[in-house]
């Protein structure tokens, strides 16, 4: 029997296997951030022991970084939390995109965007998100601060295998129709832990279509399904995005790279433990309406009847839901008001996202009442956006357009939404206090963040864009 | 990591799907760089009010949790963020064991290096407990060595635990210690594999 491509990767890094244990996987690339690392550091320390590859490490900042004013950061338990990272990595000899780096940004935009990320690789950070590498035929996982402490000082981990589903999406997408609510329409359907214990890979001719920003957007929220990782099997795109990239393969050595990342797909006669099946064609914009990302409705629509709850667990969590959102029941997705717009985050804050949603705003107007905001990934995405006019596109609408950083997915800088406030966002969390103590968050893609910017509430983005419906 | 072999304790009852992390610590606490002191911060949003008053509608606010060291979750307990503060927070707040019918793949682990057991019952057995865990004092006992729980009238169950997390417990042991015993196959690999990230 064929391999699946998780299975290729695996076997190819195993350092040890023995009965009755995980297997020992090496690292081939760690990426750490201010926020989960501190903590492993000092684990070394207290223990004597060092980073064994520095090398294969590589530090940046984001989850707390002001978008504004970068020179005087207020918050002192942050400015402190930067300042270690900093002294971290001057100790231990990893590189840091710091703050005034060319290359800062969120870790998963500035991993591919830097050629890091590679196809075939293993790939771990600190945090959830980094299913998002597997976008390039990487297996990327998340991991905690004690799996952090073990990379650094061993650049292997302890991992069971996983179980491999295989999501086919099939046929066409639609005008307006984005990667965001591909996986949103996934999630609402299989809801918010059906990836638990399972790899995914994502393959059909959607995925062949899509550009590897859509991909990334793709991989990124396979956790909000439970996945700790997603995969696409690298093509003639993932190796055109690469190449030139900073620290990717150049020249002829580039080239003989592809000849081994193009063996890195599922042989034909692979099996997967679970198979799902979509038909892209038949998905629309999606706007999330609750508290997990799995209470996501077409913009069409309406949020649930209370009658509609299949058992009493679900009627007890969405109408908690409803309460926190402030919501009724049957309640038209498009009366939903918002007052703030978020375009960012690891999910949505590419160049190709910022495009997307410029291409919407260009030569209207911010709804009145409505504050915008636009964080670029990174500041290579923040300059390719000045040079482009995209700025001065979302400038003149009346956006704010701010410093790269996580910012409103998470508000542990500044950038907060306020209690009772609705926000249509393009990040992936729309749990309870994510965006701000009573926050009200809702997913969207970045085309219908930005027409809800327009409009003052959700809006179908297709008849925008004169696509009839 | 401490040893975890047997122990009894109170029990806390929370019945509430898909619990993520973002709740049991919030955003605004992770910018400290310690691993001790979350406790109280634990739940955050849901234990006090906007005012910083306890409120009193939370579930570990009962009086009847006081001093628990057992909590009774339910499905997809710790989705979403993979903060390890999560179970930092839980620990320091004084519990050892979460039962849960099922659990987010991160958080379980992040659980099993610092020590908590997170338990996978089924979905029946975990709606027996929270009921007679709800609104009194109620004690079991979690015996890792004999992989069963039980409380002192007719509730027992047996769970599963992979044998490797199932001696780390039990011995309390230093993972690292354990694969920096393996220098020679991770030398042997990078000799052979590596190409390097960069």
């Amino acid at each position: 029997m064929g391999k699946t491509i998780i299975e290729k990767i695996w076997e190819k890094h195993v350092v040890h296997m023995e009965e009755g244990r995980p297997d020992l996987l090496y690292i081939d690339l760690h990426l750490v951030h201010e926020v989960t690392s501190p903590q492993a550091f000092s684990g070394l320390r207290m223990k004597q022991r060092t980073v064994r590859r520095p090398d294969l490490t590589f530090a940046t900042m984001d989850h707390n970084v002001p978008t504004l004013n970068r020179r005087e950061i207020n918050d002192q338990v942050a400015r402190n939390q930067m300042d270690t990272l900093r002294n971290n990595c001057e100790e231990f000899g990893i590189p840091l995109a710091d703050l005034d780096s060319p290359d800062q940004g969120i870790v998963h935009v500035i991993g591919p965007e830097l050629g890091l990320t590679k196809p075939g690789m293993t790939i771990v950070c600190g945090d959830s998100h980094t299913s998002t590498h597997g976008a390039f035929g990487s297996l990327a996982f998340g991991i905690g601060t004690s799996e952090v402490e073990h990379v650094l000082a061993t650049q292997t981990l302890w991992q069971t295998k996983p179980k491999t589903l295989k999501i086919e999406i099939s046929g066409t997408l639609g005008a307006g129709v984005s990667a965001k609510d591909v996986i949103l329409f996934i999630i609402s359907k299989y809801g918010v832990q059906f990836g638990t214990g399972y790899v995914i890979e994502f393959c059909g001719d959607v995925i062949r279509n899509m550009s590897m920003e859509e991909r990334m957007t793709l991989c990124n929220m396979s956790i909000e399904g439970g996945a700790k990782a997603s995969i696409i099997a690298p093509d003639d795109k993932t190796f055109a995005y690469l190449n030139g990239k900073k620290y990717a393969p150049q020249g002829d050595e580039f080239l003989d790279q592809i000849l081994e990342w193009q063996k890195l797909t599922s042989d034909e006669d692979a099996e997967h433990d679970d198979v799902i099946e979509v038909d892209g064609s038949k998905i629309i914009p999606m706007v999330s309406w609750g508290t997990n990302p799995a209470m996501t409705a077409p913009v069409t629509e309406r949020v649930p009847f209370l009658s509609e709850c299949e058992t009493e667990a679900e009627k007890k969590a969405v109408q908690r839901a409803f309460e926190y959102m402030g919501l009724e029941e049957g309640q038209l997705i498009q009366d939903i008001h918002v007052t703030k717009v978020f375009i960012g985050s690891c999910t949505n804050s590419r160049i190709e996202d910022l495009r997307a949603a410029a291409e919407i705003v260009k030569g209207k107007k911010v709804a009145s009442g409505v504050n915008a905001i636009v964080v670029p990934g990174s500041q290579q995405v923040k300059k390719v956006a000045e040079a482009e006019g995209i700025a001065a596109i979302f400038i003149e609408a009346g956006f704010e357009w701010r410093e790269s950083g996580c910012s409103m997915c998470l508000s542990m800088n500044d950038d907060i939404v306020p209690a009772g406030e609705h926000c249509a966002s393009t990040s992936n969390r729309n749990f309870e206090g994510r965006q701000g103590a009573g926050a009200r968050t809702h997913l969207v893609s970045p085309v219908m963040a930005a027409a809800a910017a327009l409009n003052g509430h959700f809006v179908d983005v297709r008849k925008l864009a004169g696509v009839a419906v | 990591m401490s040893s975890f072999k047997e122990m009894t304790g109170k029990v806390a009852a929370m019945d509430r799907t898909n619990v993520d992390t973002d709740q049991i610590i919030p955003k605004q606490f992770l910018k400290r760089i310690e691993k001790t002191g979350f406790g109280q911060y634990l739940f955050y949003d849901w234990r006090f009010k906007s005012n910083g008053e306890p409120d009193e509608k939370f579930e570990l606010n009962h009086p009847a949790t006081k001093g628990a060291s057992i909590l009774i979750a339910n499905e997809n307990f710790g989705c979403g963020s993979s903060r390890e503060h999560a179970p930092w927070a839980l620990q320091d707040y004084g519990f050892r064991v979460i039962i849960a019918p099922s659990f987010a793949d991160i958080f379980k682990q992040n659980c099993l290096k610092n020590g908590i057991l997170p338990i996978v019952l089924s979905a029946n057995q975990v709606s027996q407990l929270l009921e007679k865990a709800a609104g009194q004092e109620y004690e079991m006992t979690v015996s890792l060595e004999q992989k069963r729980v039980y409380d002192e009238t007719d509730f027992r169950a047996e769970f599963e635990i992979h044998p490797y997390w199932y001696q780390m417990l039990l011995n309390g042991w230093d993972e690292i210690e354990l694969t920096l015993q393996l220098e020679q196959n991770i030398q042997e690999y990078e000799g052979k594999f590596l190409s390097g990230a960069r």
